[in-house]
């Protein structure tokens, strides 16, 4: 099936307008996910609503108490923002990662969290700083938490009529650092095997207050890891602590099998992951 | 000893001649053109890995708006003959069941039909609605699979062509059997002080050229055809085309693109003789371009392998014995590279006593098609294992092992003929006093040494060179440049000529141009087609002097030829000399325009030995790895054009970097390719590696007038054992299978714990 | 189905085509401009052989609508040149032997362009991350990542 029609908005209500009168639309930002599954087949929009002419979409608003980030704005704006670079550099590195800089120039945190990979590279920074996601529909404006935004791959919690509009991030607290890595066999390019996710608060005595641990890629949603956060809570990030955090990380985990790793390995390696970002993630929140 | 030949143009770096349109997108490569009224062709695959076509119905597909052709295999008759392809003659009703199946389909991806329409969309439209029923067959995904009695058989016709022969009884998916033999193996064996077997296994892997087979066809109403096509060897298409479509091939002319990048996968021909046959029904062109998914299922990667070798060497490091077994997959019909790998796996090693044997195993599969040297680079990573193996079970220097058992000139190759002057004591020479031979390790760094070897092919080349009555030249041939020939070619008639490298313009011309030329394979471009070139542009040197005789009033023993120009032999003759422009500005009048030609078949060029040396930095936690260092030596006989030479050199390097890391073809149970995409095909990317550096040992190939050796091939076959032994220097754990992923060198580490 | 009229600017002209809604932005390049310069080597975001840089991003062609074109202005390895001067990546790739085959050397130019667009003094490594979305299969990348350098030290040194 040919999609047959191509619409650019301007304004979230004529979007709004545009998915109601067109069932099967999908919305396009970057398109990197999209367009390479509108290729292969796998699917068939009726339309392509294009909402890169919509502000609201396209733009990084920051002021004291957070940030919100129009949900189709391309990556590499989001990587150079001063304020998120300052505040959220674990997010900066989830989203420095997302493929190549062509894609780089294109793909939104938007598209990453409606495209629902388990693998997304934005998502589990997104959740451990509790990042909440604006979203707008026929009835109105509602806010869902990020962690929960992803229900299965490839389903989110979006209704057919609705439209991601942006994603609201707090300012941390004080002393907190927030850190993402993910295994890729090469240095560049590869998605995800395994990915995690941590933001700690660390007090003026070096004792950890706070902190927040996601994995990705291995399960069928990015997951956070109460577990492994309270083997962080309370420690100095102590190499006994980081091993509980570690192995908690790994017992969460309920990877497969595919073309990309085994379910042994993503569980072995996504709780080194988790250790080292640990570790760069209490680095950061000293600084601050 | 005469000392090395000083040459003026010869071993210089200029820019090339084509570079100009490469870095301006002004090239055209096989997707570039289009004709009017032209139609856009698609393929429909089959699904499934193993299957019998019960029916094809396209009436649907007919329908479709915009629709002007749909062919099946009932549209193209299977022919019986032989076609040599240069690395391998194939079987012309194999490759004309390939490229559109007749009863079976014999791998996922195995063309069933064609359809050709005003639009690609419209194309695609119908290629979805042509409707096939398939009796599903269960696949044969492996050569142990293969092997087995009561596997099922791909082709119900096949014996075991074997040399020496075996007895055959019944069908059977092992196609062909070839044995090598020196001395006594058991009494070698049992003399060694140590000795090491095990099993390896690469996976199938792809050339991975960046632009996909693409070529346009017009059939014009007297018949006469044209085609425009990505290919290694234009004359190949023509040839392969006529006899598969029972034409003239005289009829056929195939005018070659630019090529983006072949490696040997665009020698075998996948879509030509369908545009034609369709361009042919509908009488208007058609253009016919693979996706990238259909290259990977579609064309020709290389064999996997099972290798078993063992290996027994005295306490001194002297190799007594060696035995193989080497099961290549050929893909769904046969011909892999089994016997080339066989040939390859000792070469570069005398061994008292041999015995290998080599199969060539049908799997549902892609049909393989050539990759590089080969069969070797896979051959090199069991025997170069094993002699790391052994060299540190004994305590040996990696590279002082090697020279003890290195072979020289008058050493006889394991394939019979004893070898001519050959490079491999100085490329190991050099290995020893390179700076990173010499440096460092890096903590948490592994280094690995690797030899390897590869024939180096001869064949047929034409080549035409003319003068102009400006001085300037034209050489003309029909090999298309895939790595920067025309600029080796225009230095050789510089060099021969005496001119400016600058006032030579290299041709590369279609089929009715050109002299018959063989395809630009085998890393016999620069030596083969070169020697066309020297002799051709020698020949214009004895007409120039027979000019200039004119000119004089002399006879033509009155006069020499000296670098640019003719000279009168005698000293005190008053006479100027002239210069080659000179000699032109009087063409008209001595005799009208100077052309020269000539057509070789020389024997195989000197072979070519290789040595790479790889850094590799392993993490333990997680298995990945990356190369952080890589130098690769090789024995390049004469450099024609240094940088071309060197990039050679790289590009092999980095492929079989790939391979032993992460390329692999993944399968499902049912034979479906899972990972047909440059996403999961994991190829190295630029940060991936470090700079590679070359060390140019020449050793001049005699035979050839510059020394040439072919330089193309043999890169590749040292990086996956240079790979494999630093990894094993990295973490001391032997690994036999690649690709060396993460997922496996991880689970290799932790059940080592 | 019919066809969208787009207008729009490509090195630094404006210039129009006729689209179909689903139409790639590489496809309406090559087939409704004419401008073959610009490659497919996979149709799905993972080559670079399809690299053109719209409104100063670096993007492939290949996973941009030919309608998002609309207004915005499109450089392709067609307008790298001014006129019949090289560019300084150009002439460097020449001088470096920084292509075999070249099918990948429109699309590295243009993204090493995007490059010192913006960084005018990279490093190695930033060069090769930079540059990562951009296969070649001939090179091993060493002279490509030379040339490179070489033509950023030549623009800083034009500049001085």
């Amino acid at each position: 099936m040919h999609t047959t029609r191509y619409e650019a908005p301007g304004t979230i209500a004529d979007a709004l307008g545009v998915i109601a009168a067109n069932p099967g639309a999908m919305v396009l930002a970057g398109g990197t996910d999209l367009l390479v599954q509108y290729q292969s087949g796998m699917r068939s929009p009726s339309a392509f609503v294009d909402v890169k002419r919509i502000p609201e979409l396209m733009q990084i608003a920051a002021d004291e108490g957070g940030v919100t980030i129009g949900a189709a704005v391309p990556a590499a704006e989001i990587c150079a923002h001063p304020v998120i670079r300052a505040w959220w550099p674990g997010l900066v590195d989830g989203v420095r990662l997302i493929g190549s800089t062509q894609i780089q120039g294109r793909c939104s945190i938007g598209g990453n969290l409606c495209n629902a990979s388990p693998a997304a590279d934005s998502v589990c920074a997104l959740i451990v700083s509790g990042a909440v996601a604006v979203i707008a529909g026929p009835s109105g404006q509602r806010e869902v938490p990020v962690r929960t935004f992803a229900v299965s791959p490839g389903k989110t919690v979006l209704a057919p009529a609705e439209l991601l509009v942006s994603v609201r991030l707090a300012r941390p607290a004080p002393h907190t650092g927030d850190a993402y890595q993910r295994l890729i066999p090469r240095s560049e390019m590869d998605i995800a095997v395994a990915s995690a996710a941590v933001s700690l608060t660390i007090g003026a005595d070096g004792v950890c207050s706070a902190a927040r641990v996601a994995i990705g890629a291995v399960a069928p949603t990015a997951l956070l890891v109460p577990d492994a956060a309270a083997a962080l809570v309370g420690s100095r990030l102590d190499a006994d602590a980081l091993e509980r955090a570690s192995a908690a990380a790994s017992a969460a985990a309920n990877p497969i099998d595919d073309k990309r790793g085994t379910t042994a390995y993503r569980r072995q390696v996504v709780g080194v992951l988790t250790r080292r970002v640990a570790v760069i993630a209490a680095d950061r929140a000293k600084e601050r | 000893m005469s000392s090395a030949p000083q040459y003026t143009a010869i071993g210089t770096r200029p820019v090339r001649h084509d570079g100009v349109d490469k870095v301006t997108g002004r090239a055209n490569y096989g997707a570039d053109l289009s004709l009017p009224g032209m139609l856009f062709a698609v393929v429909v695959r089959s699904p499934h890995a193993h299957a019998r076509i019960v029916s094809i119905d396209t009436s649907a597909a007919l329908k479709v708006p915009g629709v002007k052709g749909v062919i099946t295999g009932r549209d193209v008759p299977l022919v019986d003959m032989k076609l040599g392809l240069g690395e391998g003659a194939m079987d012309l009703k194999d490759m004309s069941d390939n490229l559109l199946a007749r009863d079976k389909a014999l791998y996922d991806g195995h063309v069933v039909a064609a359809v050709a329409a005003t639009t690609m969309a419209a194309a695609r439209e119908a290629a979805d609605l042509v409707r096939v029923q398939y009796d599903v067959l269960e696949p044969v995904l492996s050569v142990d699979r293969a092997m087995e009695p009561g596997a099922p058989i791909l082709h119900d016709t096949m014996t075991t062509q074997a040399h020496p022969p075996v007895e055959s009884s019944g069908p059977t998916n092992v196609a062909g059997r070839m044995e090598l033999k020196r001395g006594d193996v058991d009494k070698g064996f049992a003399e060694a002080d140590v000795v090491v077997e095990h099993v390896f296994r690469t996976p199938t892997s792809h050339q991975g050229y960046i632009e996909p087979h693409a070529c346009v066809a017009r059939v014009n109403e007297d018949g006469r055809v044209n085609i425009w096509t990505t290919t290694q060897g234009p004359f190949l298409v023509r040839d392969a085309t006529a006899k598969i479509l029972g034409m003239d091939a005289a009829n056929i002319k195939v005018t070659p693109s630019e090529i983006g990048g072949g490696f040997g996968g665009k020698i075998p021909v996948y879509l030509e003789p369908l545009a034609v046959v369709l361009a042919r029904m509908t009488q208007r062109p058609v253009k016919m371009v693979m996706t990238r998914d259909e290259v990977f299922r579609g064309s020709g990667p290389t064999s996997a392998t099972k290798i078993r070798m063992k290996m027994g060497a005295k306490k001194d490091g002297t190799i007594v014995a060696a035995s193989a077994s080497l099961y290549y997959e050929a893909g769904a019909y046969r011909g892999s590279p089994s016997g080339a790998g066989a040939m390859c796996a000792f070469a570069p090693y005398t061994i008292p006593n041999f015995f290998i044997e080599a199969y060539d195993i049908v799997v549902n599969k892609p049909k393989v098609a050539a990759y590089r040297a080969p069969g070797s680079p896979m051959a090199a990573l069991a025997t170069e294992s094993l002699i790391d193996e052994i060299a540190g079970t004994l305590g040996l220097d990696k590279i002082d092992i090697r020279l003890k058992n290195a072979v020289k000139e008058g050493d006889k190759a394991p394939f019979g003929p004893p070898y001519g002057r050959i490079g491999f004591h100085d490329v190991l020479a050099k290995v020893r006093e390179s700076e990173h031979w010499k440096s460092a390790k890096a903590p948490g760094v592994g280094r690995g040494l690797a030899c390897g070897f590869w024939f180096n092919a001869g064949m047929s080349s034409s080549a035409t060179v003319t003068v102009g009555s400006d001085g300037s030249a034209a050489v003309i041939t029909g090999n298309p440049d895939i790595g920067g020939t025309r600029a080796a070619q225009a230095l050789m008639v510089a060099e021969e000529l005496g001119i400016p490298v600058e006032r030579v313009r290299p041709i590369v011309a279609d089929t009715d141009t050109a002299g018959f030329t063989e395809i630009t394979a085998g890393s016999r471009v620069c030596y083969a087609t070169g020697m066309a070139i020297v002799e051709a542009s020698r020949n214009i040197r004895e007409q120039l002097r027979a000019r200039a005789a004119k000119v004089w009033g002399v006879p033509v023993e009155e006069t020499r030829w000296e670098h640019g120009r003719v000279v009168p032999v005698n000293p005190s003759s008053e006479r100027q000399p002239l210069t080659v422009p000179e000699i032109a500005a009087k063409f008209v009048k001595t005799g009208g325009p100077v052309i020269g030609h000539a057509s070789v078949n020389p024997p195989m060029a000197g072979p070519a030995f290789a040595a790479h040396i790889c850094d590799l930095a392993v993490d333990k936690e997680t298995g990945c790895s990356r190369v952080v260092r890589y130098t690769a030596i090789q024995d390049v006989g004469k450099a024609i054009h240094p940088s071309y030479v060197e990039g050679q050199m790289q590009g092999g390097a980095s492929q079989g970097i790939g391979w032993a890391l992460n390329e692999e073809y993944i399968y499902d149970a049912s034979g479906v390719m899972q990972n047909a995409g440059f996403l999961d095909y994991r190829m190295p990317v630029a940060s991936d590696l470090p700079m590679i550096d070359t060390i140019l040992v020449e050793v001049p190939s005699p035979g050839h007038p510059y020394g040439v050796r072919g330089v193309g091939e043999v890169p590749i076959v040292p990086p996956l054992a240079a790979v494999a032994n630093a990894m094993a220097d990295a973490t001391g754990v032997r690994f036999t299978e690649l690709p060396l992923s993460p997922p496996r060198v991880l689970a290799q580490l932790n059940g080592r714990a | 189905m019919s066809k969208l009229h787009i207008q729009t600017v490509v090195n630094g002209e404006p210039s129009e085509f006729l689209c179909a809604p689903d139409e790639t932005l590489l496809s309406a390049l090559r087939n409704g401009l004419g401008l073959t310069g610009t490659k497919e080597g996979c149709g799905t975001g993972d080559c670079g052989a399809c690299s053109v840089i719209v409104n100063d991003r670096l993007v492939a062609s290949c996973l941009v609508l030919a309608a998002e074109a609309e207004g915005r202005s499109i450089t392709t390895i067609e307008g790298v040149a001014s006129g019949s001067t090289l560019h300084p990546l150009q002439k460097a790739f020449l001088q470096e032997a920084a292509l075999q085959c070249g099918i990948c050397t429109p699309g590295f130019i243009v993204a090493a362009k995007a490059l010192l667009d913006v960084n005018p003094d990279p490093h190695e490594e930033e060069v090769r991350y930079w540059l990562a979305g951009n296969l070649c299969r001939c090179t091993g990348y060493d002279k490509i990542v030379r040339a490179v350098l070489d033509a950023a030290a030549e623009m800083r040194s034009a500049q001085a």
